[in-house]
């Protein structure tokens, strides 16, 4: 561009070349980042489960070390690299990663009879077995006992449930009588003493099928088998505590590639173990989808409705703009406002209320009064209202006139015309409203801590028991998980894979809800508007 | 100006005088329509030709700032009376508009639009009104086998046709057609024309028109428009081949406009 003669440079800029180039850089870089972002999270994310190799070292000082590389990069004092290596067996070292200088290193190996355990509890173990029960084994016996337990443990699991029930039972119980005492009934009564001896009825026979679990637990706990680390230091481990064991270094690319599914399966469906930084993710994927799904059967029709009367009945005025200007504005407040918002008003105000009129007996515990789903959805139902609103106006209003006219002209009032004509055709506007909605909620975190996420819920807020949803219940989320785990976690190192998971696994909810509600925005846009516009 | 003599007038206006806001768009305009014939309106753009077709549905009521005096007289009714029921008259007096409206419903659903917001539902009677409504739009034979196609794949004439099925189907007295033509192509006009020339046998119609040949072709009366005052009105033929007024003429002979 610089041996062009001044008109061929006027022309140049005149055309605006240089804007196009900038244009289409601007978008470059938009995509470019947008795929960093998920190619990071993909790479940290996937690689977690796929099992990498058990490595043995010798080390100088003649010491041994178990353990599967996970980083290697320069020693602070540029001398050499030095290698990162989870050594699990935290019960026995106290820690489960170790940096090792190259330097340090004699010789490595891969023995194939190195195991890993994975634990109910301390994470991992890796080791050699040394005896099954006080005789030596091999793997198969191992594997064989350890189906054994499993299935014992399968039979308890009958007598789990109905200890589940009497303790709900139990709890009904106990609130029934709680409204008794309220009311001040007298302790003769018949009905608190029906009450009362049913309440012990409950509680005895849940001690009875206590003690039998017990029991029987402890018949399944007395089965152990006894591992040696890399230095041959024993340690005797309770074969139910096993949850897994597997030879990384004999398994073949199709054996992994199993595991690998094995795991995914595990983290979409399984319930989070030592303090979420293994297991599964289950409750907090339900609870994202469950948050989102019930904010928006809130800020869908609250914004539809709201967006027609601002649009199509309310008269345009001072008040209409003033109105307006309220509701763009609303969409750019900070939503830790929202969530101050939420536990003021809907937490504390309303909730609280709900207490008082509905479970007085209950109080000073909060029953409505404290963060639940139904409050963290209303809380994101108010952000998330003012997109609905302003996209459901656009869509009204890019209707063209004749529309309406030609509804009006065949004698329909306005409301039918509405109904029939407005708000059918505006439904791929109102539909990219509410994908912007969701993907808005689904990654809110800030407003959710302060009205009833909790890093561990014990129960689902669906389950079989009246009214089956319970939308008072705290819940698990993923956006909250990944906080929990990333800065919360006493074992940063330990959960660092979990937090990319979830990431990647809050990434591809929000991309899976959006996709279908676009299908579906497409298939209304085929059939509501002309192809011609 | 020489007012010619109507049997039988289905809408009489009198001293008409239409406002937006503070601006006057019709000063008093007094003209009637004979039954069972078609009228057209010309005149040049912003002549208030529009204006005053839309003032026999009361269409102008959705404009905010808009003011009616005068009468008009439907069947001896004044339609700006307080006890006016604006739907009823809107089924009374059906319209045609400009651009091809259809609405993003099945052809059927199109066409029944209008019967079904009155609360009708039976099922047979809307069958029939769909096949005669669309035989009397000339459409029938067209869409008969896909009837619960969407509307929005016809093209461009058939839709304007469909809009005049729909407007039929209601059974209405008079049709007011604002420009039906001006968005077709010259095959899809001279449809809609022969049409217009069926309609006539069973409704009265009120076209406005930009094209004076058009009004020539299809109109039995002619009235012409000129800053929202009627200049000239008269039979077609009389007003186009020998005007009474000097605007007119210079209108028609293509002076200006």
């Amino acid at each position: 561009m610089f041996n062009r003669t001044p008109k061929e440079m006027n022309k140049y800029w005149r055309v605006g070349e240089p804007m196009v180039w900038l244009s289409g850089a601007a978008l470059s870089l938009t995509l470019l980042s947008a795929a960093i972002l998920l190619l990071v999270i993909m790479v940290s994310g996937l690689g977690v489960f796929w099992p990498s190799p058990l490595q043995q070292l010798e080390l100088k000082d003649g010491s041994l070390l178990v353990g599967m590389q996970t980083q290697v990069e320069e020693t602070a004092d540029h001398s050499g690299m030095r290698r990162q290596y989870k050594i699990a067996n935290r019960d026995l070292n106290g820690l489960d990663f170790r940096w090792i200088d190259e330097a340090q290193i004699v010789s490595s190996s891969t023995p194939a009879d190195l195991l890993v355990l994975e634990r109910a509890e301390y994470g991992d173990f890796f080791g050699r077995l040394q005896t099954l029960e006080g005789k030596p084994a091999s793997l198969d016996q191992l594997r064989q006992a350890l189906h054994q337990v499993e299935t014992a443990r399968a039979g308890l699991s009958e007598l789990d449930q109905r200890l589940i029930e009497i303790s709900y039972r139990g709890e009904q119980l106990r609130l029934k009588l709680l409204k008794i005492d309220y009311h001040q009934v007298a302790a003769n009564e018949p009905q608190r003493i029906e009450l009362s001896a049913e309440k012990q009825a409950e509680a005895d026979e849940f001690e009875r099928l206590v003690k039998v679990q017990s029991e029987r637990l402890n018949r399944i706990h007395a089965r152990t088998a006894v591992f040696s680390d890399a230095n041959g230091q024993q340690k005797e481990i309770v074969l139910a505590d096993i949850l897994k064991v597997y030879t990384p270094n004999t398994m073949s690319s199709a054996d992994k590639a199993r595991f690998y599914v094995a795991k995914l399966w595990e983290l979409v469906s399984g319930e989070p173990r030592e303090s979420n930084t293994e297991g599964g993710l289950f409750p907090a994927i339900f609870g994202t989808v469950m948050l989102i799904f019930v904010m928006s059967l809130f800020s869908f029709p609250l914004g539809v409705i709201a967006a027609v009367y601002l649009r199509e009945y309310a008269k345009e005025g001072l008040l209409v703009r003033i109105v307006r200007i309220a509701v763009n504005n609303l969409a750019g407040i900070p939503s830790i406002v929202y969530g101050i918002f939420g536990l003021g008003f809907f937490v504390y105000g309303i909730g609280h209320s709900i207490d008082v009129v509905f479970f007085p007996e209950r109080l000073p515990t909060p029953t409505f009064g404290t963060g639940g789903l139904l409050w963290a959805s209303l809380t994101l139902a108010l952000l998330t209202v003012p997109v609905v609103i302003v996209s459901t106006e656009e869509a009204l209003g890019a209707i063209p006139r004749e529309m309406r006219e030609g509804s009006y002209a065949l004698g329909a009032t306005k409301f039918q015309t509405l109904l029939r004509v407005l708000l059918p055709m505006a439904s791929p506007g109102i539909m990219t409203g509410l994908i912007l909605a969701m993907a808005r909620a689904a990654g809110e975190v800030a407003p959710l801590m302060i009205t009833g996420v909790v890093k561990l819920a014990p129960t689902l807020p669906i389950d079989g028991n009246f009214p089956f949803l319970h939308l008072d219940r705290k819940f698990m989320h993923l956006g909250f998980h990944i906080y929990d785990i990333g800065f919360q976690s006493p074992n940063v190192e330990a959960a660092k894979p979990m937090v990319f998971v979830t990431a990647l696994l809050l990434v591809l909810i929000v991309l899976l809800m959006s996709s279908v509600a676009i299908r579906l925005r497409n298939k209304m846009k085929k059939r509501y508007t002309f192809g011609t516009f | 100006m020489t007012p010619i003599k109507i049997e039988n007038p289905v809408i009489e206006v009198e001293d008409l005088r239409f406002y937006y806001g503070d601006s006057r768009a019709i000063h008093g305009v007094d003209i009637a329509f004979p039954e069972k014939q078609v009228t057209a309106l010309i005149g040049p753009s912003g002549c208030g030709k529009s204006t005053l077709l839309r003032c026999f549905n009361r269409m102008n009521d959705l404009i905010d700032i808009s003011r009616v005096e005068g009468k008009v007289l439907l069947d001896g009714q004044d339609i700006y009376d307080k006890n006016t029921d604006i739907i009823e008259l809107r089924r009374q007096v059906g319209m045609v508009f400009q651009k091809s409206n259809p609405f993003p419903k099945s052809i059927y659903e199109n066409v029944i639009y209008g019967l079904r917001i009155a609360g009708e539902k039976d099922k047979s009677f809307f069958d029939e009104r769909v096949e005669t409504s669309l035989k009397g739009a000339a459409l029938w034979d067209e869409v008969k086998d896909r009837l619960h196609d969407s509307a929005l794949g016809l093209s461009g004439g058939q839709m304007q046709r469909l809009c005049i099925a729909r407007a039929i189907a209601v059974n209405p007295k008079v049709i007011l057609m604002d420009e039906p033509c001006s968005a077709l192509d010259p095959k899809s006009t001279a449809r809609v024309e022969e049409l217009i020339g069926e309609l006539r046998e069973n409704f009265t119609i009120i076209i406005v028109t930009h094209n004076m040949q058009q009004a020539a072709r299809v109109s039995d009366n002619t009235a012409f428009l000129f800053e929202g005052n009627l200049i000239e009105y008269g039979l077609t033929e009389q007003l186009f081949v020998k005007p009474q007024n000097k605007q007119t003429e210079d209108y028609i002979t293509g002076r200006f406009g």
